[in-house]
């Protein structure tokens, strides 16, 4: 458990010790902020709308806002996750530092937690900016915070689940900008597979279907927590994380 | 301390160590010399266990690379060729996690780091980012980090690589400080440097081992036959061959060089005899004028190449290199 910590803080301070977790919250921010702005921009030009046609009844905030920001955000977590996951492994590996790691007393799945622990907290870092934001509707509304709060566990999970095959794609190189693109490619395909689903029925759309990362993640952002959403974000964090650690035993023998 | 059983290292076609075995005492250090790409390195990866034998035994302080990793990683301490930094890190923030990921207790940290940096001589630039020191500083904070738990082994691969020559003599001096309560082993392709700091040597060439004794002891079996230079003029180099080939405890006479009437003949004798006032009576007795007259040592440099090149041509190695 203190060896996992370690390398968390080490990981950690890494990522804010250079400008890489400085420009993801900024471009998050904005980026963010934008979809925000957007979104809080046509309910409320929608609700006038339905004010001075005579309906009185309240427009929906959670339905109308939130579930559609927080589907925004599981897609923005497709392009970002890959510059947080790019670095973990590839970059020790091409300054060395990677031969510091695996001849210290510290297993290797404990580096490979510490790592990814620590992405997962750059990415909260990133939710918490959103949260930000979020605060101005509790401000001048009454959403309910239950369904949000089921929404950001979800995208915890998905950001789980794509920084542990990100951790594995990062393993595989010595160079961050080809393990970022693959990752990259990697997420894109995991939210576009979805799309077959739409019009075939064969069994392989089918299959294709349920891998898809975004399926899995629009009932979170209903406020619905399904076992079976969690199950599929589970197991893809715990096939990442086991095929790292098989990644990295077989750096070894191959070294 | 560590032993090395038949130990065998083979890359996709070409083998970097081939059926080494050796043995290291406690508080002894060894230097591991050899050409480039002689499989240094990857016996010393073997050894820290960052990668395993193809076949054979290693083992440190009896416990074994393959099966007892952790306890190896414990009594370890490894500088690779390039120390591991982080280059964002400050030397001390380095130093605290390094400690920490070797398992050294909270409550020591503080003054385990204080005392190595006192000691590598790295207390000035704690407060310095490790992307902006010097060659020198590097390779000290490397070494740090190497000691830093206290291990019983050391291994440190061409620890003085790349430093200018007041740097070498103090890095070498750091080693020879810790001997004693480290048992050590370091590689390095540079001579002097295992003549200076190494009790013993175990040369290794192509992945196999050519030579393993004292330092001593290797300097003195190749420069057993002592070899002893003499140039003298005034006669037909075959006359004075002949002349020198019949002093006693001669070996050998070979002609090295004629030129302008001098002959220069190197004159090999048995060991422990000292052959050189016999000589000179014999060319003073002819009446020859005796123009020089000493003995050549061998240095380990010399016994370096005549082992490592006497498997032919010592430039084709490169191959045998870790990937």
């Amino acid at each position: 458990m203190r060896n996992i910590w370690t390398i968390c803080r080490k990981e950690l301070k890494s990522y804010f010790a250079s400008p890489i977790a400085y420009l993801l919250l900024a471009m998050y921010a904005t980026i963010f902020g934008f979809f925000f702005w957007n979104a809080v921009g046509y309910f409320v030009n929608i609700s006038m709308q339905s004010t001075m046609m005579g309906r009185s009844f309240p427009m929906d905030v959670n339905e109308m806002i939130i579930r559609p920001l927080l589907m925004n955000t599981s897609v923005i977590g497709l392009f970002l996750i890959p510059l947080i996951s790019m670095r973990l492994f590839a970059e020790e590996k091409r300054t060395g530092t990677i031969e510091l790691l695996m001849t210290s007393p510290v297993r290797d799945m404990e580096v490979i937690m510490g790592k990814w622990l620590a992405a997962l907290i750059l990415y909260s870092c990133l939710l918490g900016i959103s949260l930000l934001d979020m605060g101005f509707l509790f401000a001048y509304g009454k959403p309910d915070w239950r369904p949000m709060l089921v929404g950001y566990l979800g995208l915890l999970l998905q950001a789980g689940g794509l920084l542990a095959i990100g951790a594995l794609i990062s393993t595989t190189t010595r160079n961050q900008i080809i393990a970022g693109a693959v990752t990259f490619g990697v997420c894109l395909l995991l939210w576009v597979f979805e799309w077959v689903a739409g019009y075939e029925t064969a069994t392989w759309a089918t299959v294709m279907g349920y891998m898809s990362v975004v399926r899995h993640y629009e009932p979170f952002s209903k406020g619905v927590m399904d076992s079976k959403d969690a199950v599929y974000f589970l197991s893809l964090i715990f096939l990442g994380i086991f095929l790292t650690s098989r990644s990295l035993e077989s750096l070894r023998w191959r070294a | 301390m560590i032993r090395v059983e038949n130990l065998t290292k083979r890359y996709d076609r070409n083998v970097a160590v081939n059926d080494i075995s050796f043995e290291v005492g406690k508080g002894q250090i060894v230097g591991f010399l050899g050409p480039n790409g002689a499989g240094k390195t990857t016996t010393m990866r073997i050894l820290t266990c960052f990668m395993p034998p193809t076949a054979g035994k290693a083992s440190v302080a009896a416990f074994d690379v393959l099966e007892q990793p952790l306890e190896v990683k414990r009594r370890i301490g490894y500088l690779p060729e390039t120390p591991p930094l982080y280059p964002e890190m400050e030397v001390h923030e380095y130093l605290t996690f390094v400690a920490r990921l070797k398992g050294v207790p909270n409550a020591e940290l503080r003054r385990r780091v204080a005392e190595v940096s006192e000691r590598c001589a790295i207390a000035d630039v704690s407060k310095k980012l490790i992307s902006k020191l010097s060659k020198g500083y590097r390779q000290r904070v490397g070494l740090a980090q190497a000691i830093l738990h206290n291990p019983d082994v050391l291994i440190l691969d061409e620890p003085t690589a790349g430093l200018d020559p007041k740097q070498i003599h103090e890095t070498r001096q750091l080693i020879r400080s810790l001997a004693g309560e480290h048992t050590i082993i370091l590689s390095t392709h540079i001579l002097p440097e295992v003549e200076q700091t190494c009790d013993h040597v175990i040369i290794i060439s192509k992945g196999r081992i050519v030579a393993q004794d004292t330092v001593d002891n290797l300097t003195s079996r190749l420069r057993g036959q002592e070899a002893v230079l003499v140039t003298v003029g005034g006669a037909g180099a075959d006359e004075i061959r002949g002349a020198l080939q019949s002093v006693q405890g001669v070996s050998r006479v070979t002609l090295r060089d004629s030129r302008n009437g001098l002959h220069s003949f190197e004159v090999e004798s048995s060991p422990g005899q000292n052959v050189r006032a016999p000589l000179a009576r014999r060319v003073v007795e002819n009446g020859w004028p005796l123009h020089e007259l000493r003995s050549i040592a061998m240095s380990l440099e010399e016994v370096f190449l005549e082992l490592t090149a006497s498997e032919k041509g010592g430039e084709a190695e490169a191959k045998g290199e870790r990937q």
